[in-house]
């Protein structure tokens, strides 16, 4: 049975406040995000220090689209279809690697330079005359529609047409600048592995929680109340400073008010963040030359102006998350309905003092770790919500917090911190790049 | 006092008991004040500081872990989760008695399970000893899990 095949199957699923339960259980609605939302907006594929070298390639996914990140000869960053044109065959398996000048499939030694043409195929003469070289699968491995290296970060748009990465970003751009621009060379490096974790829910209840500014104090008790009350008996003297440890876990149990106070600010297609004005980031204990070390580069009223951004977490839609302050990317990586891979990337301030990855490092581990006793309690919440959506009792999922009628999503806004307003953010988008390229029921009739 | 071959042996297998039995206060009294947990993330990992592992932790962030195993709004261990060390007679890598320093490694199979869901991870652990007071301490634990590259779902107690 096909329930949702057009434009309108597929609006009908999200109101100015709620979200039908189908979006996160359905099997069919997976699908189609797979089949176009996924291909109409820009995704996250990589960083470029993952493949420094010509010939280095990485291997990931864009929705459940097997991709390869290739350093060409010429320098810059392509991104493959990872699939040998003649039979499927997946180019490169391991995660990580240096093809040389060019790929060369396992299977029956077709062989592609690295922006995918096809460089060589043996025994060639049986094509003679066949007509290979009039198909598509004659011209080599695939390219994705559209790349863009934004000052390190790769992104990809499937689809060949389709909105630029200028206008799809926008003004959300800046929490990606404000992350680069904290290294004094403007430079970000990738640090060690990331943190692979899996997540027996949907995709978007993760991304949702990015901006979910009222569950830290609730979900979060037991770990960082815990360290809160720990700390206490432990008798400090007077003015004692707190370890890293608890710098980085106590602002977890932070009253309503300060989520109120530290704002959200959404941006058209689907991109916002928590902490206009400040956030759980904001009292990190000054790391020794750091600040030198900026002035030097930006001059002192620029680096404070860098320094005083504490952006806590930026949501670029679809499926990523960045946190400027520490360096983190999150990628949450769409594997089915109810199977979620959350990676967690941390990158290395070139040309800063080491002591601040090692506190992005001491963060990766503390908050998003399978062994993490925060993340611990943030999985439980998504998987019961997973099992609890298949209820029948009720259909919708609720995103009403501080929503006022006629909401306009298509401007930049600033709120309240714990409004709900960039989860509508996010289902507006949802809406407009799932449906971008379905057919609308009247010309599905007529096709009829 | 000495410390014996059967000495360093005994202790890890008490260890990991402590830990099959969930006697955490015990298991705490077994480290030294500055003794650090290591899980590397990654194969081989040389660099605990500066890239991420899956666990890093010092004697505060185990106390932590520990209490907060039963902590009333613990809510990933509503029901509590159970573990299961099987684990080969440790291989004795150092006996240094002048020093007060002993290093064994240990290869276990750790199985851990919560409602219906159990997973088994294949380890060798590296345990740093010394003597402290007359009593062997764990100066520094190293994990590393066979698939330590592989994605985990939730890891809620101790390897």
């Amino acid at each position: 049975m096909t329930t949702y095949r057009t434009k309108q199957d597929i609006e009908a699923l999200v109101t100015p406040f709620q979200v039908h339960r189908d979006v996160y259980t359905s099997d069919e609605v997976y699908r189609l995000e797979m089949k176009h939302l996924f291909a109409n907006s820009w995704v996250f594929v990589g960083h470029d220090s993952q493949t420094p070298n010509k010939g280095d390639y990485y291997t990931t996914q864009i929705g459940d689209q097997p991709v390869i990140q290739v350093r060409h000869s010429g320098g810059e960053v392509k991104v493959l279809h990872n699939r040998c044109p003649h039979k499927g065959t997946k180019i490169a398996i391991d995660r990580t690697g240096n093809t040389g000048k060019f790929f060369r499939c396992p299977y029956h030694a077709w062989s592609f330079k690295t922006d995918g043409c096809l460089l060589a195929i043996p025994l060639k003469k049986g094509y003679e005359g066949t007509g290979l070289d009039q198909t598509e699968n004659g011209k080599g491995m695939k390219s994705v529609g559209a790349v863009m290296n934004y000052r390190g970060f790769i992104f990809a748009r499937l689809a060949e047409e389709g909105i630029g990465f200028e206008e799809y970003f926008g003004e959300s751009l800046s929490s990606f600048d404000n992350m680069i621009d904290r290294s004094p060379a403007g430079k970000l490096v990738v640090a060690g592995q990331p943190l692979r974790y899996m997540h027996r829910c949907n995709w978007k209840m993760l991304v949702e929680n990015q901006t979910d500014t009222c569950h830290p104090m609730v979900a979060h008790e037991s770990s960082a109340g815990t360290a809160v009350k720990i700390w206490e008996e432990m008798e400090q003297p007077e003015g004692a400073p707190k370890p890293p440890a608890m710098q980085i876990i106590a602002p977890f149990m932070s009253p309503y008010e300060f989520f109120e106070d530290m704002g959200i600010r959404t941006w058209p297609n689907g991109h916002g963040h928590t902490g206009v004005s400040h956030s759980i980031h904001s009292d990190y204990s000054e790391i020794p030359g750091y600040f030198e070390k900026m002035s030097e580069a930006y001059g002192e009223e620029k680096a404070k102006q860098i320094l005083g951004e504490n952006r806590h977490n930026t949501v670029y839609f679809p499926n990523i998350m960045i946190k400027g302050p520490i360096q983190q990317l999150r990628n949450f990586i769409p594997l089915g309905p109810d199977k979620t891979l959350v990676e967690s990337w941390i990158y290395r301030l070139v040309d800063a003092p080491d002591e601040l990855v090692a506190r992005t490092a001491m963060y990766n581990r503390m908050i998003n770790a399978p062994t993490s006793i925060v993340g611990h309690d943030d999985l439980e919440m998504y998987e019961r919500a997973q099992e609890g959506l298949m209820s029948d009792g009720l259909q919708w999922v609720n995103i009403q917090r501080l929503y006022k009628e006629d909401e306009d999503l298509d401007t930049q806004a600033e709120e309240n911190g714990t409004t709900e307003r960039q989860m509508r953010n996010q289902f507006h988008a949802w809406t407009k790049f799932m449906t971008m390229s379905l057919p609308s029921e009247d010309a599905l009739e007529a096709a009829e | 006092m000495t410390i014996t071959k059967d000495d360093l042996i005994d202790f890890v297998y008490d260890e990991v008991r402590m830990l099959d039995e969930g006697r955490y206060d015990d298991w705490l009294n077994l480290w030294t004040e500055d003794g650090i947990y290591w899980m590397p993330l990654d194969w081989k990992q040389k660099d605990e500081i500066n890239e991420t592992s899956l666990m890093y932790e010092d004697q505060f962030m185990l106390r932590l872990r520990v209490e907060r195993l039963t902590g009333a709004r613990t809510f990933s261990q509503k029901p509590k989760s159970r573990c299961h060390h099987v684990i080969q007679r440790p291989y004795v890598d150092k006996i240094d008695n002048d020093a007060g320093a002993f290093l064994v490694t240990t290869q276990m199979h750790y199985v851990e399970t919560r409602l219906d869901d159990q997973f088994l991870l294949a380890l060798t652990a590296q345990h740093e000893l010394v003597l402290k007071d007359d009593a062997l301490k764990i100066a520094r634990k190293r994990v590393d899990i066979l698939n330590c590259d592989a994605a985990f779902g939730n890891i809620q107690l101790l390897p």
